[in-house]
């Protein structure tokens, strides 16, 4: 059935989700679909979505090649608000905010340390064996404890133009966060589905004993997945920040690691490992800042946000197991004991923790 | 064979008791330290102010034990804990307060009956643990904010007097009734954990699912139930909370599922399931309310060490479980 194999898509799901939401939006928001030219920038809802959704995409991105190595990486909100703070922090520093070239120097060491602290997240993971959910949960309870550090508790306003741009300004009509996230995005996917780099992370999560035997070096690979993932939120730090000339160690990314494993969960990535979708990632970063959007503009009061938000997520996690699938709907492959689709639920992650398996797969 | 003791002269501890020993020693350490330093700390009263102040994240870590043990996770424990507060706190106000007990009864049955619901799904629709319990932490927190976004006070008669309660133990020592509760908690659940049936489920299906699903171990039933327990012990938590605090806000416990992971961690459980005692997670309550102690103590120092010193911590029990993971296989 022709039909069949268009709801096996993995993208399927995701795009119906987005497109149903958008088509909500169509019949509750007036006016949802104007795009205005104000000032020679764009302006409208849909212009907002991906502007707003800019970070959340930029973590998306960095957190799907992790769960893509069977890891996850609990750290990024954290990572957002360190980054958002020191660079605010060295800003507001400068004698004066609108020069160029310290606000570079600002962003750049504020990038650096991200890496810093990305190679600390791989290494704990990569080096010494540690799961990852353990490893980075270890970086998202101080991390926040450091960006108060580093404000010193305060809210750090500053006034710099140049800044302004990364999260808040526009460049060719478009936002510039826009533009940042679709250069990175584009670029993520020329270097993991042109070059092999998405073919060895891919055989890291899916068997990184297997990988190891057929001479791939996954110690660096998972290294490399975790500093990459670190310099997504820390970028998504500075689009933050950005876009309110402040820093706020205590609210800056704060949930954004969930809605970022949700938005590449939504994406059809499994939380196993051993696959993942770029694309879906975006569309599922997309739903998420669309649900929140419509939210917003329906009417419906912002509290209710999570509500939705969980009654969604729930959806389409049910409608995604093939153990879901089969017990209602009864049809698709039957998700039996054992049955490959899915491992036994644990702790995610647990795949490139536990070198002893006692069972392998085939 | 009288002086064969050179360099491993160690007593034979247990490989599995010494992450929870080596709390212990650190708790220890910690306390006496802050005893040379600081006057008036060295007192029973400042152990038990540990105890009246965390009594709820003990509760809340009891549970997390059962769920960590058994290979899960729960990160919805914080916010049930806030839509405890705030269907206790909403419930009791108003122009027809319904009774205490009754309210009791219904956020302990909310939250049993939500942690039912994520076991449930988790086992049956076969979803990570982690994204189920994601998804209950958004709804818990959802539906405190369709109750009301702002904060409900609690002038209950009960549980204000539950709140004004001091409990003497002797001269200048008290408790306060949460932490009877919290121990009582304890108790109970170290007794399911180490003499019932459910209790070696729990260390099974942790160990090994596809084990104990080879040996004939109800995985489904025990799987369900840890996610109930916890549901049951983050309500729990909330009610104590909310004799705390006397009041209900669905802001309340923000962070608190981490706080717990950590506590669990702390007292040397593996995540991986399988390992650990309540014994442990008692001690590493006990040293995040220590670590809260001494830093109010030393006043010049801010709240935010506080996230630091507690990821620091993590780190080295982390590093540590390890190291001894390492020997055990090598």
């Amino acid at each position: 059935m022709n039909v069949n194999a268009l709801t096996r898509h993995r993208l399927f799901w995701p795009v119906a989700v987005l497109a149903g939401l958008l088509l909500a939006n169509l019949l509750l928001t007036r006016g949802f679909y104007n795009i205005e030219m104000k000032d020679g920038h764009l302006y409208g809802s849909l212009i907002d979505i991906v502007r707003f959704g800019a970070p959340l995409i930029m973590v998306s991105l960095g957190m799907t090649l992790v769960i893509a190595t069977g890891g996850i990486d609990l750290s990024v909100g954290s990572v957002v608000s360190i980054s958002g703070a020191l660079a605010c922090l060295m800003i507001s520093d400068l004698g004066d905010q609108n020069a160029v070239g310290g606000v570079l120097v600002a962003v750049g060491v504020a990038l650096a340390l991200t890496l810093v602290l990305g190679a600390g997240n791989g290494v704990l993971v990569a080096g010494f064996g540690i799961q990852p959910i353990v490893a980075t949960l270890i970086l998202m309870v101080a991390g926040r404890g450091l960006a108060q550090l580093i404000t010193d508790g305060q809210i750090i306003t500053i006034n710099s133009s140049p800044y302004k741009l990364i999260g808040g300004g526009y460049w060719l009509t478009l936002p510039f966060g826009i533009i940042i996230v679709a250069v990175l995005v584009a670029l993520t996917a020329f270097l993991t589905r042109r070059l092999a780099l998405g073919l060895l992370i891919e055989s890291v999560g899916g068997n990184a004993e297997a990988g190891r035997l057929s001479g791939i070096r996954s110690r660096g690979i998972v290294i490399t997945v975790y500093v990459f993932c670190a310099l997504c939120a820390g970028i998504a730090g500075l689009m933050v920040s950005s876009n309110v000339s402040s820093a706020d160690g205590n609210n800056a990314g704060l949930w954004i690691e969930l809605d970022a494993i949700l938005a590449v969960v939504i994406g059809g990535t499994p939380l196993t490992g051993g696959r993942f979708s770029l694309s879906g990632t975006v569309l599922g970063a997309l739903i998420i800042q669309t649900l929140t959007t419509t939210i917003y503009s329906v009417g419906v009061p912002p509290e209710t946000n999570l509500l939705v938000k969980a009654l969604v997520v729930t959806a389409v996690c049910l409608l995604q197991s093939p153990a879901f699938r089969a017990k209602v709907f009864g049809r698709g492959r039957p998700a039996g004991r054992g049955a490959p689709p899915s491992p036994p639920s644990g702790a995610p992650g647990a795949p490139t923790a536990v070198p002893a398996r006692d069972e392998v797969d085939a | 064979m009288t002086t064969t003791t050179v360099p491993m002269r160690a007593p034979k501890v247990p490989r599995k008791y010494v992450p929870v020993l080596v709390t212990f020693c650190l708790f220890i350490a910690m306390f006496v330290a802050g005893g040379i330093r600081y006057e008036g700390f060295a007192t029973g009263q400042i152990l038990l102010n540990v105890l009246v102040d965390n009594s709820f994240l003990l509760v809340l870590a009891i549970g997390m034990t059962f769920v960590i043990l058994a290979g899960g996770i729960d990160l919805s424990v914080g916010s049930v804990v806030a839509l405890s507060t705030m269907i206790a706190a909403s419930m009791l106000s108003g122009p027809s307060p319904w009774p205490a007990p009754v309210v009791m009864l219904v956020v302990l049955a909310v939250g049993t009956v939500l942690g039912l619901g994520m076991g449930a799904i988790i086992h049956y629709f076969e979803i990570q643990p982690f994204i189920v319990t994601l998804a209950g932490m958004f709804l818990a927190r959802g539906l405190c904010y369709t109750i009301s976004t702002d904060s409900i006070p609690v002038s209950d008669p009960l549980f204000t007097s539950i709140a004004q309660t001091r409990i003497d133990l002797g001269p200048e020592l008290w408790v306060s009734p949460s932490v009877i509760i919290g121990l009582v908690v304890l108790v109970i659940a170290m007794y399911v954990l180490h003499y019932t049936r459910l209790g070696r489920g729990v260390y099974a299906v942790g160990g090994g699912e596809q084990s104990a699903l080879l040996m004939g171990l109800p995985v489904a039933r025990t799987k369900i139930a840890v996610y109930t327990i916890s549901g049951f012990c983050s309500a729990l938590g909330g009610l104590l909370f909310a004799f705390y605090t006397l009041s209900g806000y669905g802001l309340h416990a923000v962070g608190w599922e981490l706080d717990a992971i950590a506590a669990v961690v702390i007292g040397g459980t593996l995540l991986t399931g399988g390992s650990g005692y309540l014994l442990g997670t008692l001690l590493g309550v006990l040293m995040l309310g220590l670590i809260q102690t001494i830093l109010s103590f030393e006043g010049t120092l801010s709240s935010w060490w506080t996230r630091i010193f507690i990821g620091l911590l993590l780190l080295v029990f982390i590093l540590l479980q390890r190291l001894i993971g390492w020997r055990a296989r090598s």
